[in-house]
């Protein structure tokens, strides 16, 4: 059985729309069939839409998702209250411990993202891979900066990545490579995506994973907890009685 | 002396100038360097066997030992000679016939 790839992280602006259309044409080219542009904010639903039929008349399935930079866990908090059942997947991009703690421990929150250029933002160590082991958020790996850097910044997140891949896979926590490209020339197919996994010591059948099972297992669960018939993990209303 | 185990990669060339087989050797080759070093790049056995300026389709060969080190650098090219390009894994394989049989 051939896999399904998914690239969760485009990061283009839904405004650009012939941007967006290349993009979207490019990611059908390469072979992938689910793709994932994030949204800022409620206010752009008309956008979504819109997205939605130009990745269905290029065979994509388009997944609608939300990148937070929660300063507090407060903020944290409020931001999943009010968007979590807007949006198929959540991301936190975590600047400090005390929100990547918190959106650790949150069901509701599905990836977990580090800065890529600031090495001591990077806060995924073992009590963070413990608590997003008890929940369900995967660590999310954008192969951009591993395009664009060169040198000692390079070295450095590599050096990172290495150490937090090795922890991630201890605990069990599930890695989700993205592109995390806004240009069309950084885009690269899934396998060549899964061959960059490589330099952070993913092997072959892993590196595959991240860019395949993991992402659509995060979308499949979402999709089902959003369809309204969900009531637990495992249990969901398939018809409903007459009231006596 | 053990035989060395050896793969064929086809790539495909995306980039608005067409470059030369030098220029893209020496993409290939400093990206190479730039990830694992001289002595990894020395490793890795790499040769330019064939450049479809046409099709913009390259042929090299690597030691099947440094395959993994070799895509992973392939992935990371963003320039040949100074103009923005990328390089695309079409096909990986032992034979040069079963490459491109896989190709076509």
């Amino acid at each position: 059985m051939t896999r399904a790839f998914a690239d969760l992280h485009l990061q283009v602006s839904p405004k650009s729309q012939q941007a967006t259309q290349r993009l979207i044409n490019r990611a059908t080219k390469f072979g992938y069939s689910v793709i994932s542009i994030p949204l800022v904010s409620g206010k752009l639903r008309d956008e979504l839409v819109k997205l939605r039929i130009t990745c269905s008349e290029a065979g994509l399935d388009l997944v609608s998702r939300a990148d937070f930079h929660p300063r507090t866990q407060n903020e944290l908090t409020h931001f999943l209250r009010k968007f979590r059942r807007q949006f198929e997947v959540i991301c936190v991009n975590c600047d400090s411990k005390e929100v990547a703690r918190q959106a650790a421990k949150d069901r509701r929150v599905d990836l977990l993202s580090f800065s890529s250029l600031d090495y001591r933002k990077r806060f995924f160590d073992r009590s963070e891979a413990e608590l997003a082991s008890c929940s369900l958020a995967a660590l999310e790996v954008d192969v951009k900066p591993l395009l664009v850097l060169a040198g000692p910044p390079r070295v450095r997140l590599l050096a990172s990545l290495r150490r937090e891949v090795a922890i991630a896979s201890e605990y069990g926590v599930p890695l989700v490579v993205s592109s995390g490209v806004a240009e069309e020339h950084l885009m690269r197919t899934p396998r060549d995506m899964a061959s960059l996994a490589f330099l952070f010591g993913l092997d072959q059948a892993s590196a595959l994973d991240a860019t395949s099972t993991n992402p659509l297992a995060i979308v499949k669960r979402n999709r089902e907890k959003l369809r309204g018939h969900f009531v637990a993990p495992g249990i969901s209303i398939i018809k409903e009685g007459e009231t006596l | 002396m053990k035989r060395i185990k050896r793969r064929y990669i086809a790539l495909q060339l995306e980039c608005e100038a067409l470059p030369t087989g030098h220029e893209v050797t020496d993409a290939i080759w400093s990206a190479v360097t730039k990830l694992y070093g001289e002595v990894g790049a020395s490793l890795s056995g790499l040769t330019l066997i064939n450049f479809d300026m046409e099709h913009k389709e390259v042929v090299i060969r690597v030691s099947l030992a440094s395959l993994g080190t070799v895509r992973a650098s392939l992935a990371t090219i963003t320039n040949i000679g100074s103009r923005t390009s990328a390089v695309h894994v079409l096909a990986v394989s032992g034979t040069l016939k079963a490459l491109h049989a896989t190709v076509s």
